[in-house]
């Protein structure tokens, strides 16, 4: 393990075969092909499908690495420091550990976005969505030699709410009129408003709006969004289709609450990824990630998913310290 | 091709999934339904589904008129089933009703006085601010189901065991 900063970055030149750049970090070196992401580092190399990598690397740009670890697999993954961010291999993979082939190094976690960005911007070809379940008319491919970009698609800001959604002056509600029609499995959710009647001097505190409608006209998936704020508390509902293309291992206990459909969260031991617990949540079902776990979820039809974080910077240091549990309730 | 159904459920149309502990203990995952705790709570029990430290996720059963509430800092109120119409009022004395610096929602002993705010009317998925310092009613014709994103306070009712599965339970 090196504890020092990494600052070497490199781009490289497309190849002149596949026509995809190649990318450098510290001592990590990725490169893609038609079907495939190589990625290279001192001790090893590791192989992946490109439209897991890709859909995988679109969430930690877009989460600005989230909280926690994000594990693209059982080998390949990112550590949120906040602020300073671990890339890592073999690191919580025990076969990997025992035989001294897992590497980790550290970088400036904007630094490293910075690369990921570009990666993801020439790495995506156009009509590819990385957002997009597989299923989706518009997901498009990734495979393939180079061919053009999907910018609008790979730079999606992610929404975040100050107070509430819909706010004078906060995050836009949802409509067809600017840009975001329902999605085809949620065409059945009923797009009515809430009754607001705010007596003259209260209009800009007495505000509701339509969660379920704003859900239903997400164009991304597993991409949880601020929508309303307690202090430190964040709602960030989300709707998910198909696979969370991370195994995400919080460093704190992370909430859903199940709003429509179903999800099956397959759960594991954080440092080890040995099997612990499956998990089938259905509407109105609401459960607690422990902070020693990594989870990923399954969701065969378009469901909405609360995702509710505590976003306390303290909290990785007082569940290190045993102040804060790793288990959120004991009964 | 058929068209998509989503599945919201409700208080008389819920079925729960459940942890299925391959290496673990059932009660690590808190895993509770919110229309199962609203089916089992008296009108207006706040009742914690949901806990990060300070910050809650309540549960109410909505039916008839609650009492009023006031709260020194936002709260949400998310309806999932029924429908609730939601009364505000700018108490004339907010930091003597309630401490500025108090957390979660606190029970007034009688109609705050005050000026009128305004009325929300909530359906299923629609959510209000109840905003900071606003003292707020709710009231619901039939049964209702909100969920609130607040922080415990003294309204907040604890009963885990009862309400969370504490055996493994392979879902079907
Ligand atoms: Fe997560």
């Amino acid at each position: 393990m090196t504890e020092a900063l990494q600052t070497h970055y490199k781009i490289n030149p497309a190849s002149n075969e596949t026509g995809y750049k190649s990318y450098e970090a510290g001592s990590f070196k990725f490169t893609r092909d038609e079907y495939f992401v190589s990625i290279v580092w001192p001790k090893g190399a590791h192989t992946m499908a490109a439209d897991g990598f890709m859909r995988a690397m679109m969430r930690t740009v877009a989460w600005g690495f989230f909280y926690g670890t994000l594990s693209y697999d059982p080998v390949f993954g990112t550590t949120n420091h906040y602020g300073i961010v671990d890339m890592f291999a073999g690191t919580y993979h025990p076969v990997f550990k025992e035989n001294g082939r897992d590497h980790l190094e550290k970088f400036k976690a904007e630094d490293l976005l910075e690369l990921f960005r570009d990666l993801v911007d020439d790495w995506t070809n156009e009509g590819y969505d990385p957002f997009a379940a597989p299923g989706e008319d518009d997901a498009g491919q990734p495979w393939g030699r180079k061919n053009g970009n999907n910018a609008d698609a790979v730079t999606r800001i992610r929404v975040t709410a100050n107070r509430m959604v819909g706010l004078p002056g906060d995050a836009e509600i949802r409509t067809d009129a600017n840009g975001f029609p329902q999605n085809r499995m949620f065409a059945d959710v009923s797009s009515d408003q809430p009754l607001v009647e705010a007596e003259p001097g209260f209009e800009d505190e007495v505000a509701a709006f339509n969660l379920y409608d704003y859900l239903s006209r997400s164009d991304v998936t597993w991409n949880p969004s601020v929508c309303s704020v307690v202090k430190e508390s964040l709602f960030c509902p989300t709707s998910e289709e198909f696979i969370l293309p991370v195994e995400h291992g919080n460093d704190r206990c992370e909430w859903f609450v199940q709003l429509s459909d179903e999800i099956t969260w397959e759960v594991k031991d954080k440092n080890t990824g040995k099997p612990r617990s499956r998990i089938v949540m259905r509407a109105g079902d609401v459960a607690c990630m422990p902070a020693d776990i990594r989870h990923q979820g399954y969701s065969p039809k378009r469901s909405m998913l609360l995702v509710w974080e505590n976003a306390s910077p303290r909290i990785p240091d007082m569940i290190q310290s045993g102040e804060a549990p790793v288990v959120a309730v004991q009964f | 091709m058929s068209e998509y159904k989503t599945v919201f459920g409700g208080l008389n149309d819920f079925t729960p999934g459940g942890v299925d502990a391959i290496d673990d203990n059932p009660k690590n995952y808190v895993f509770s339904n919110v229309f199962d705790v609203a089916s089992r709570s008296a009108p207006y029990e706040r009742v914690a589904v949901g806990k990060n430290l300070e910050y809650v996720i309540e549960v109410l059963r909505a039916e008839g008129q609650s009492p009023w509430y006031a709260c020194a800092h936002d709260e949400f109120a998310l309806c999932m089933d029924g429908e609730v119409e939601i009364h505000l009022v700018k108490p004339d004395d907010a930091d003597v009703l309630v401490d500025p610096d108090s957390e979660g929602a606190v029970v007034l002993d009688e109609v705050p006085d005050g000026r009128k705010m305004g009325r929300i009317v909530l359906r299923r998925g629609h959510q209000a601010l109840l905003p900071g310092g606003a003292a707020y009613r709710f009231e619901a014709g039939a049964p209702a189901v909100i969920l609130t994103q607040t922080i415990q306070g003294p309204a907040t009712v604890e009963r885990w065991a009862e309400i969370c599965q504490s055996e493994s339970r392979p879902a079907a």
